[in-house]
């Protein structure tokens, strides 16, 4: 039996999988967004000058990065019906379950990189905005937060992207998302390579496109004047700064370093 | 004379003579640990004085101006800026310790200067000078961005408006954070070495910026190791060691005729 183009065409244009695709992209980024928020909070209680915020949060992460994901889904959709009647509803779908499972493991590990984050930002500034008269809040919202992004990122688009993929997890809540719609295809016609290289194609396409959108916010917090006259320079010249020619960029620390 | 005597109008500088001390400093205490940082310290800055403090490394002249931003709190003491103390609400006798929200508004009456800048790296020169404005101001983003430009240019730095703190030199980073400071309209100025980290070639052109700060009549306390600086624009010169003042005078009594064998000793060591 050989590589079969048409089924193979057919399944990558089907219904069923941009079906499945978009249920993956969507669940996933509902709860990276979720995990970001409730994980800020978790981090927040980790730097907490006080007792008790630093104990809860610690034991969150400590918890939810213990036990598989798989497990935390199926506790959610089963045995959270079983003990609160409340989700013996309608409402309570597998998407929800999915996504309440996902976000609250997730937002363990962004707890992390949030803290991680929050701590690389030099003590200094924030005493300065304190001098200047911010409150707590102020300091929190206007110096640090707007940094700590700027760190955050490329670790958050490596967890979304892990997401991504662990949202195929969600099949044993009965959710078809995309792997587990190539999974049905094959159950039905025993065509593994068709249906799952259609799934592959689908993946990397995915994520190419979350690649992008990482660089696109990356080149946001590059906190660098622009300076037109640059662009104009002969390429002589620009070859000399790092980036492409006409790149306005300055060096990073890693670049300087490495005379890359 | 060991340590001002906060009753006695500051007798060295004359033009000041008939006004209360904008800035007083009464017994302060500092310790971390088991370390004594400050004991006992009093002095206090008349209404557009400007004293410079000296002193060994280690001493305690961070601590001071920390403790006078209101950036920590001192385990005993009072500061008291303009005839009000502050750091602490006093109600029926009972002295309590503010709240960070209440002890952000007093600090905007202080001015501080780091000796690290410590510039806002998310922030372009204009915004660093701008965000105090519009968030605790609550001044309009044009009138603070009209603001922050007029600070700008009076120390120089107008063409670098749009430079972020690593597109900027250390003396520049250093006159943006004065220009940070300033635009609050603060009553005194607290300067921590400011020139301290900077390459030889640029500590000029901060000092330039501050003498004229000094010169417009602006309260300044300023911890510094440059000596000419201290001589030339401070109204009176204290040496700190220890946690205590040792000695403090006009600037030629103090670097010509020094009373105590420790400033004479330590006056060795910077020049
Ligand atoms: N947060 C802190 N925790 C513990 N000890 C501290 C702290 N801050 C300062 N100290 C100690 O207090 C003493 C005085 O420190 P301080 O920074 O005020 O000295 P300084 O006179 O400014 O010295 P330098 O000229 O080196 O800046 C030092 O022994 C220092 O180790
Ligand atoms: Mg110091």
């Amino acid at each position: 039996m050989e590589f079969d183009g048409t089924i193979f065409w057919d399944a990558l244009t089907s219904q069923e999988y941009l079906d499945g695709a978009v249920l993956s992209i969507g669940l996933a980024a509902a709860s990276q967004v979720l995990a970001v928020i409730i994980g800020f909070v978790v981090a927040l209680g980790r730097i907490s000058k006080h007792r008790a915020p630093r104990a809860v949060a610690g034991l969150y992460v400590w918890f939810f990065r213990a036990i598989p994901t798989l497990l935390v889904l199926l506790l959610v959709w089963n045995a959270g019906p079983q003990l609160f009647p409340a989700l013996r509803e309608d409402w309570f779908s597998p998407f929800l379950a999915g996504l309440i499972g996902l976000s609250i493991v997730e937002a363990a590990y962004m707890a992390e990189i949030i803290r991680a984050a929050l701590l690389s930002i030099d003590d200094g500034q924030a005493v300065a905005a304190r001098a200047l008269g911010l409150t707590p809040l102020q300091v929190l919202r206007k110096v640090l937060v707007p940094q700590a992004i700027k760190v955050a990122l490329p670790p958050t688009g490596n967890e979304f992207i892990a997401m991504i993929k662990y949202t195929s997890l969600a099949s044993v809540i009965s959710l078809r998302e995309l792997l587990t719609t190539a999974q049905v295809g094959v159950s039905v016609t025993f065509r593994y390579a068709e249906y799952y290289v259609a799934a592959l194609v689908y993946y990397l396409v995915i994520v190419s496109l979350v690649m992008l959108l990482q660089s696109w916010i990356e080149r946001r917090y590059r906190w660098t004047s622009t300076v037109p006259t640059r662009r104009f320079l002969p390429p002589s010249w620009s070859r000399r700064s790092p980036g492409a020619p006409g790149s306005t960029g300055t060096p990073n620390a890693a670049q300087e370093a490495l005379k890359v | 004379m060991s340590t001002a005597n906060a009753e006695q109008p500051a007798a060295t500088t004359g033009r000041h003579a008939h006004q209360l001390p904008l800035l007083r400093v009464q017994d302060l205490h500092k310790r971390y640990g088991a370390t004594e940082v400050l004991k006992g310290v009093d002095f206090t800055v008349d209404r557009g004085e400007v004293k410079a403090l000296l002193g060994p490394s280690g001493s305690g002249k961070s601590t001071i101006l920390r403790l006078m931003a209101l950036l920590e709190a001192p385990d005993a003491g009072e500061i008291i800026l303009d005839g009000k103390r502050l750091g602490v609400s006093v109600s029926g006798g009972r002295v309590s310790h503010l709240r960070e929200r209440d002890l952000a508004r007093q600090r905007t009456d202080i001015g501080m200067v780091f000796q690290r800048f410590n510039l806002f790296n998310h922030l372009d020169a204009l915004h660093n000078v701008m965000l105090g404005l519009t968030q605790v101001r609550k001044v309009s983003r044009s009138e603070a961005r009209d603001r922050a430009h007029a600070m700008l240019t009076r120390v120089g730095l107008a063409q670098r408006a749009g430079h972020f703190p690593s597109e900027l030199s250390g003396g520049q980073q250093q006159r943006v954070a004065i220009a940070r400071a300033l635009v609050m309209d603060p009553k005194v100025m607290l300067f921590d070495e400011p020139t301290s980290a900077l390459d030889p070639e640029l500590v000029g052109e901060v000092l330039a910026v501050m003498e004229q700060l000094a010169g417009e009549g602006m309260t300044m306390v300023v911890v510094t190791h440059e000596v000419r600086f201290a001589r030339r624009v401070a109204d009176e010169v204290a040496l700190f060691d220890s946690g205590q003042i040792v000695e403090q005078a006009a600037p030629d009594e103090f670097f010509d005729r020094p009373q105590h064998e420790r400033t004479r000793r330590f006056l060795e060591h910077v020049h």
